[in-house]
């Protein structure tokens, strides 16, 4: 047992509201920079629909992640000597063009046009050639166009839903939709790290955290093709690679990341999950319909006396060892098994999780009135039982969390329902039936977990929802350096003017 | 002082001075500058054909220019017939010529595509043209003047090594024509202009990969240096 530490975001989205707070709030703090003017290290993008950049879960045109050949385990993007001959120029990497050409307006022309007949507009300008720009795309163009026949039927996860159900959801009184914020997942098994000819990418140890070494990086560029989530991105004026950072330097204070921080919905939850690393391995190579199961089981109990010690001589301080007891990751992902990673079919064993969204009930129309599709009394009920009733297909859902395996999201789903019941009984009717407590025990909750579920979801405070154990900057290497030296080294920023060709 | 000596027993020295010295302090004080710059996020198509095509063919190129002088007993060796020598020029002739092809679509791509344009730099500019000599006057000189690969290795593979241990034969490269000089000249201009360019990237070319661990992972704290109580 190979015990090591990891920082893990959890998204709730069945709290997430689009507002897109999150993302601007990454803009400001990391990419309001000259050439990275296009990446959104926190996107949230409208499902069904085609994500940014367009259709990235396209694997088949982009490249990305590990596929299973056989008994190995290999990049879908190239061999190490395939990449090295690839070098010059490598066919799966995006263009600009699939993410969109950033752009302002010159505003400056309000002021200073002339003195004329008509008003003077500000017109819309590249922000790399700064030319008159016709914009055809921009960050969440297909925002809320869930049904649309552009975006929404473009969506690769849609593969394998039926084609009668695909249609249904074209149909306005079915549309449904749900949003889905991304960052990067820093993954046990990264893709881009793997794929980096120079191997600048690395993860830290301590907390997971996957980063680019700025100086390292030789923009061989394929870590952008290799991450199956796009990630990674090219900043086209410096030649270097970025991705999320997680917000380190924020966590090393004691601070939640700045997308977490600021959420409206509160969706977002932080907290420490302790893995084995040496079962990854094994569980990045499982079939496709094991893959959460192997992913669970890669993380650790950390009440589990053995698991301590074993953190314990890996250097994991007590501090981290109680923030991983505490922490609301854990309880979503392995105690309750609501949260699943995303993608996990790219066996790059992401560590960000997921709580599906429930959905509406398909409706129908009857007289001119919205009819649900179901007895009038007991929809929840019902929608327990026929799940397949549920607006966003299973198979959608399974394609996006659980690799294809149906079973995993029904039991989610069967969860997250029974919470729903329990908690609507007792709430409203003010008593819980034996009904309900049925559906509990089908689900596999008591009522306490069914409480406690409840209250992290809907009403956990700071505290809770950020479970930050202290960093112990002060026994990191560069404690061994001259602190004189040190000091002129860090903080956010480029060490070295970041000019082109320097 | 005439020219052949400045240009063949002191530019070299002063040219491969500067190569070393500032590419050596780049690579160990300012290794965020090193990239290979690439633009291909920016523009996708024409840099296929241009950068597969002339990196290919000038790697290739200056492969054989390499064997020609650390082994040029055994490329006269391989020459003695006919046929291998014939084999040999046309090869070579035909990769420096997809050196040359890839190179003017590379520069085409400069100035004709706009987002390239704005991240071009003055640099870059004056390396394509540099290289653009140096490629042409290579095609040139192996047309015009037959069976290079045999010659060099009586003139070049000497003339290198006599500037390797410091006593420059400038009487080997003296009666030369004037395009086989320029070549050379040229080619120590590219040596020059190389530490300050994004041609750096050559000497990063990611060999290691081939060996290294998939996954890098990297302990931020000395655990094993720690362990005090
Ligand atoms: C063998 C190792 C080499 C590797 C791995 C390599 C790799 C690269 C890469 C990745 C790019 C960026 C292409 C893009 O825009 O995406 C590039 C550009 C370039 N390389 Fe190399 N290269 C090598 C050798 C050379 C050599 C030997 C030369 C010339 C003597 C050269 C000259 C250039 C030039 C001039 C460009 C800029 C092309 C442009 O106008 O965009 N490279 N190289
Ligand atoms: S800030 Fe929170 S609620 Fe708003 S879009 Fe982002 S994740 Fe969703």
């Amino acid at each position: 047992m190979n015990v090591r530490a990891h920082m893990s975001m959890l998204f709730h989205l069945d709290k997430c509201i689009g507002c897109h707070t999150c993302s601007i709030a990454c803009k400001n703090l990391w990419t309001d920079r000259k050439g990275a003017e296009y990446m959104w290290w926190n996107n949230v993008e409208t499902r069904p629909g085609t994500g940014y950049p367009t259709r990235w879960e396209d694997q088949r045109h982009y490249r990305g992640g590990w596929e299973l050949k056989g008994s190995k385990l290999r990049l879908r993007l190239h061999s190490r000597a395939g990449g090295l001959g690839k070098i010059f120029y490598n066919p799966a990497l995006p263009t600009l063009d699939d993410y969109y050409e950033p752009f302002t307006f010159r505003y400056q022309d309000l002021f200073n046009a002339p003195a004329g007949d008509d008003q003077p507009t500000a017109i819309p300008i590249s922000k790399i050639t700064g030319d008159p720009l016709d914009i055809q795309t921009g960050p969440n163009w297909d925002d809320d166009l869930g049904g649309s026949g552009i975006y929404a039927s473009n969506d690769p996860s849609l593969d394998g839903v039926p084609e009668e159900v695909r249609r249904q959801m074209n149909e306005l009184e079915r549309v449904v939709f749900n949003y889905l914020p991304r960052i990067c997942n820093h993954c046990l098994n990264p893709a881009c790290a793997a794929a980096c000819p120079s191997g600048a990418i690395y993860k830290r140890a301590e907390d997971g955290v996957v980063l680019v070494n700025e100086n390292k990086c030789r923009a061989w560029r394929m870590c952008v093709a290799a991450c199956p989530y796009k990630k990674v991105y090219y900043n086209w004026s410096t030649g270097k690679s970025e991705k999320c950072i997680l917000c380190f330097p924020r966590l090393e204070t004691g601070q939640a990341p700045a997308c977490a921080h600021s959420c409206v919905g509160r969706i977002r939850y932080m907290g420490v999950l302790l893995y084995d690393a040496d079962r990854i391995p094994d569980a990045a190579m499982v079939p496709d319909e094991q893959l959460v199961e192997a992913h669970r089981k890669v993380i650790l109990d950390p009440f589990d006396p053995e698991v301590i010690a074993g953190a314990r001589a890996n250097g994991i301080e007590d501090s981290w060892i109680e923030a991983a007891q505490n922490s609301p990751a854990y309880k979503f992902v392995k105690e309750w098994g609501i949260a699943l990673p995303l993608h996990a079919e790219y066996r790059t064993m992401a560590m960000m999780y997921y709580i599906p969204p429930l959905s509406p009930v398909v409706s129908v129309i009857e007289n001119e009135l919205f009819k649900l599709d179901l007895a009038d009394e007991r929809h929840d009920f019902e929608l327990f039982q026929r799940l397949d009733a549920a607006r966003l297909p299973v198979k959608y859902l399974a394609n996006l969390f659980s690799a294809g395996n149906e079973q995993i999201i029904r039991e989610v789903m069967h969860k997250l329902l029974a919470v729903r019941l329990y908690m609507r009984h007792k709430t409203v009717r003010g008593s819980v039936n034996g009904d309900t407590l049925g559906y509990l025990a089908e689900a596999g909750l008591t009522t306490e977990k069914a409480e406690a579920i409840y209250k992290l979801t809907t009403l956990p405070n700071q505290k809770e929802q950020f479970v930050i154990p202290q960093y112990h900057r002060e026994t990191a290497v560069e404690a061994w350096k001259d602190p004189l030296a040190h000091k002129g080294e860090v903080g956010f920023g480029f060490i070295q003017p970041p000019q082109r060709g320097e | 002082m005439d020219w052949n000596t400045f240009f063949f027993s002191i530019w070299p020295y002063i040219s491969l001075t500067i190569f070393l010295v500032v590419t050596i302090y780049r690579s160990i004080l300012r290794p965020f500058t090193i990239s290979s710059q690439s633009s291909q996020l920016l523009e996708n198509k024409r840099l296929y054909w241009g950068s597969i095509s002339f990196h290919y063919g000038i790697v290739l190129v200056l492969v054989g220019h390499l064997i020609a002088l650390v082994i040029p007993k055994s490329v006269v060796l391989w020459n003695a017939a006919p046929l291998r020598l014939y084999l040999l020029e046309i090869t070579g002739l035909g990769l420096g010529l997809w050196a040359v092809a890839g190179l003017l679509i590379l520069v085409f791509r400069r100035v004709a595509v706009r987002r390239v344009q704005v991240v071009t730099t003055p640099m870059d500019a004056v390396v394509l043209v540099v290289l653009l000599v140096s490629a042409i006057s290579g095609v040139l000189v192996a047309t015009l003047y037959r069976f290079g690969s045999y010659w060099f290795t009586g003139v070049f593979s000497p003339y290198l090594l006599s500037l390797a241990t410091f006593s420059p034969r400038i009487d080997l490269v003296a009666p030369l024509p004037w395009l086989i000089k320029l070549h050379v000249i040229n080619n120590f201009v590219l040596a020059a202009i190389f530490p300050f360019s994004r041609l750096v990237h050559i000497f990063t070319y990611p060999i290691g990969y081939l060996i290294r661990p998939w996954q890098i992972v990297l302990w931020n704290r000395k655990i094993k240096a720690q362990k005090i109580n």
